[in-house]
């Protein structure tokens, strides 16, 4: 039985991210017969299947690229990998619909791309990237780092004696990878595909850009063109569900295997494998990465601010926004990460059904559109809490709902890999238990926590929808800067504000890798 | 030991990490202390309330002071509307604060929030969004009605055109020239047009032409038109920039979008820009003229500065602003407009009232028997 410290909080935390769902329980009850026949008409059934061979599709790329990128940057002697770590999680931090009007302007049909092939070999003709192609792709550069993030912290936290073991007894490297190193790496690809998964299914601006029709995209065209929230709310309801399908399928790959190794002597870090000649080949996937996420969108940002420069565009000044996204990133990363340690301790160390379920609970959010969340805090906070309603304190509550499930993975992730006979150790000695969490658990956990926070602050950094409506009247952050700016076309300023974006964001990202390197 | 490490810079060592943690949590704190800054000013700056009304109706250069800030609801973004607003705060002394969002994310926010609604005003971008909160909007007194000409409101006197929008066809002049283009919209179904048409079917705007069509055309007819566009295949985009956008690439020869746009790529792109607007000529629905406009909320404690707001947004000032800097139609006389607009008393009107384009839902239906909408 969990002690009532741990329980208490949870549940305090498990209820508060439910909101959404009593908001669209009621609003959903209010649609009534309506609902039915637009659920029929659009051909749902369609959609769905559109939406969920998407989520599918972008997942398992995900996964494939950041278990590629993640044990090239902590197992192997790559050059430059602190660079590459830094570099390789920023693609998080372009907003979706940013991130996919470059690409077309990049690869679409009469990009620049095309253009260039056109000069060179007469080209004039690319394959078509609107549709699932282009969906795909931008979908995955923008949210292999959920996966990358967690499997980072897994592998520079595994202790290195068990692949060893494996390779005295004989096996190749190969084979340890595949039945030692995957296995033991099972809980941060499971967080973090579920990350991925309920990112895709909740997008709005890469698949609307991309013309992909997914289900967001159906309940956006409820708000946005019918202004009918009650249908909108119908149809997220059937976002919801497909969401519980999603956490349920990843609930059978959790078994009861332990992860952490039950020999005594602290773990040591693993010798980097030699690359030998593959370097160049490894050198050459990670350009090709950072070019397509990084450099190809920066670049184009970089010269539409210039040529906004040269044609005398107006800038607004950003210093406000720059210093507000800073702030509320950093408030978000403390307030979520301090919040998902109940939920995540809850779950491992008391695995029942009820403690599962509130970790489960707390993925909800995650997967429904941010404009969802945003309205049903309207609904509560300007009814029952009018006191706090458009205020900081409100704004970091639903980025806690929104973005919970991304530090609750890592904690998790984290919390699985530490054996507790330590902190029976710890408590054994005489130690209590504040001062063996403080002294054992916690340090022991912070790669995943500050893997965490890392996640939830780039989030914020980039978040949109629930900015704009929940934050204190006349607050601007670089998000909504971008948004305001490209919505009307103001290209160079769109630009200068979301390459201020991305240069802001890397610097808690480089001061995270470099504390890893620390402590090697 | 750890400096042995690849791809560590070499500036950095053990000894310095506090230094930069220091760093980031001073440029932090920093932020913190410059929004604190941001807005206490808001709130102190004013003069004392005198508490007693304003006599004078109509906005003048006497600033004046008011008890309360108001609270505005912008659907049309900052870098449109914020200079105008911040003049109306300077000439009438009215601390203003403005909160921004997309039209339809604030129409469903006043929805949400009801009787507790902390704004004055609703400045929409389309009468769509003013439409669907018209429950909760005020009726306005009938000198501030009577500002907006008779077709740029709304039929109940519950909000007023702010500045006119043409619908327009844009299309690339390296592959078209203007007489190459039908002279009614309806002629775009021929299937010379095939693969050439492009438009953002859940645009406000674009359903609002349709709503247009049907009034002045009648369902049937409609109903041709949009199986004719559908038949020659045109092409989804999400927002009307990427329309302008992918006709002066040439992806589409031509796009159904609101006029001013073009303006906007006009301005950062140079005149050399390969798209230009063209108004059809016969008239109809396709040379339609809407509003983006404003109303002022039931539950508005400050409803005297709102109606300020409103008088001064249709005051030749602003009138004046909106048509220099955001190239749209004024809607009110003596106001010249930017020489790259096509003047509005050349442009072919329809003559239709805003009531005849509130039927949004009605559009949408049929989209959707057309295969247009999902």
């Amino acid at each position: 039985m969990p002690p009532p410290a741990l329980l208490l909080p949870a549940l305090l935390i498990a209820a508060a991210v439910s909101l959404p769902l009593v908001y669209l329980f009621i609003r959903t009850l209010g649609a009534g017969d309506e609902a039915w026949d637009l659920l029929f008409r659009m051909r749902t059934l369609q959609i769905l299947g559109r939406t969920a061979l998407l989520v599918f599709a972008v997942t398992a790329a995900s996964i494939a690229l950041a278990l590629t990128l993640a044990w090239l940057t902590t197992r192997t002697d790559l050059p430059l990998c602190g660079f590459w770590t830094i570099i390789m999680s920023l693609p998080l931090v372009i907003p979706s619909y940013v991130g996919a009007l470059l690409v077309i302007i990049a690869l679409g049909p009469h990009g620049m791309l095309q253009g260039a092939l056109e000069n060179l070999f007469g080209v004039d003709r690319l394959p078509d990237l609107y549709g699932f192609p282009g969906a795909l792709l931008i979908l995955t550069l923008l949210s292999y780092p959920y996966v990358m993030l967690p499997m980072r912290a897994a592998l520079s936290q595994m202790d290195p004696s068990l692949e060893e073991a494996s390779r005295s007894l004989g096996m190749s490297r190969w084979a340890t990878f595949r039945r030692v190193t995957l296995p033991l790496l099972r809980p941060a690809i499971a967080s973090g595909g579920l990350l991925v998964a309920l990112y895709t299914l909740s997008d709005f601006g890469a698949v609307s850009l991309m013309r992909y029709q997914t289900f967001t995209w159906a309940i956006y065209l409820q708000y946005e063109s019918a202004f009918d929230r009650t249908l909108a709310a119908a149809l997220s309801s059937v976002l919801v569900i497909v969401a519980i399908a999603i956490l349920l399928l990843e609930s059978r790959t959790r078994g009861k295997s332990r992860y952490y190794k039950s020999s005594a002597g602290a773990a040591r870090k693993s010798t980097p494998v030699p690359l030998g000649s593959w370097k160049w080949p490894a050198l050459a996937f990670c350009a090709i990465v950072l070019a397509l996420t990084l450099a190809l969108p920066l670049s184009i940002l970089t010269y539409w601010a210039v040529r906004g420069i040269a044609t005398d565009q107006s800038f607004p000044n950003l210093w406000g926004a720059t210093a507000n996204s800073l702030k509320v990133s950093a408030l978000a990363a403390l307030v979520v990460v301090l919040a998902s340690l109940p939920v995540a301790f809850l779950s491992v160390r008391f695995p029942n059904r009820l403690s599962s379920l509130l970790e489960r609970a707390t993925y909800i959010g995650f997967g429904l559109p941010g404009i969802v969340i945003a309205l049903s805090l309207v609904f509560f906070g300007a009814k029952y809490a009018t006191s706090l309603y458009q205020t900081l304190p409100m704004l970091i509550f639903a980025y806690g709902i929104l973005f919970l499930p991304a530090a609750v993975g890592a904690a998790r992730v984290s919390l699985l890999q530490l054996n507790p006979r330590l902190e029976e150790a710890g408590r054994s000695l005489g130690k209590g238990g504040l001062a063996v969490m403080r002294s054992i658990t916690l340090p022991l956990m912070r790669p995943g926590l500050l893997a965490g926070a890392a996640l939830v602050f780039l989030l914020t950094m980039k978040e949109l929808p629930a900015t704009l409506i929940l934050s204190p009247i006349g607050f601007r952050t670089l998000a909504t800067q971008v948004w305001d700016a490209s919505s009307e076309a103001f290209f160079a300023r769109a630009a200068a504000s979301a390459l201020i974006l991305v240069l802001v964001s890397s610097i808690p990202m480089a001061i995270l890798v470099l504390r890893d390197y620390r402590s090697r | 030991m750890s400096l042995s490490k690849p791809g560590l810079p070499a500036w950095f060592t053990r000894a310095r990490l506090p230094l930069l943690l220091l760093t980031l949590f001073a440029s932090l704190a920093l932020g913190a202390v410059a929004c604190g800054e941001d807005s206490t000013p808001t709130r102190t700056t004013q003069p004392a309330a005198t508490g007693s009304p304003v006599a004078s109706p109509s906005p003048t250069n006497t600033p004046v002071a008011s008890s309360r800030t108001l609270t505005i609801y912008s659907g049309r973004a900052e870098s449109l509307v914020d200079p105008i607003i911040k003049q109306f705060s300077q000439a009438t002394g009215i601390k203003v604060e403005v909160k921004y969002a997309g039209t339809p994310q604030l129409a469903a926010t006043l929805l949400e929030e009801g009787r507790n609604s902390p704004a004055d005003v609703f400045y929409a971008q389309d009468p769509g969004g003013l439409g669907s909160v018209e429950e909760l909007l005020a009726p306005l007194p009938q000198s501030v009605v009577n500002l907006a000409p008779e077709w740029a409101r709304s039929p109940d006197g519950k909000w007023i055109g702010v500045s006119g929008r043409a619908r327009v066809v844009v299309y690339n002049t390296s592959k078209l020239k203007e007489s190459d283009l039908p002279e009614d919209i309806y002629n775009f179904v021929d299937p010379k047009w095939k693969g050439r048409i492009g438009f953002a079917p859940t645009n406000a705007s674009l359903q609002t032409m349709i709503t247009g069509m049907r009034s002045l055309w009648g369902e049937a007819k409609t109903k041709q038109w949009l199986e004719g566009i559908k038949a020659n295949d045109f092409k989804t985009y999400n927002n009307n920039s990427s329309v302008v956008d992918a006709v002066s690439k040439g992806e589409i020869d031509v796009g159904f979008v609101n006029h001013y746009y073009l303006y906007q790529f006009l301005s950062e792109r140079g005149e050399s820009f390969p798209a230009r607007n063209y108004h059809t000529k016969a008239g109809g629905p396709g040379a339609l003229v809407m509003v983006s406009g404003a109303g002022i909320l039931n539950t508005s404690k400050n409803k005297e500065a709102a109606q300020k707001f409103l008088e001064f947004m249709l005051s030749p000032v602003a009138q004046q602003y909106f048509a220099s800097k955001t190239y749209e139609y004024p809607l009110v006389e003596g106001i010249s407009v930017n020489r790259l607009l096509t003047p509005i008393d050349q442009i072919n009107q329809p003559n239709i009232t805003m009531k005849q384009l509130a039927d949004l839902e009605g559009t949408q239906k049929i989209m959707r028997e057309a295969g247009i909408l999902p």
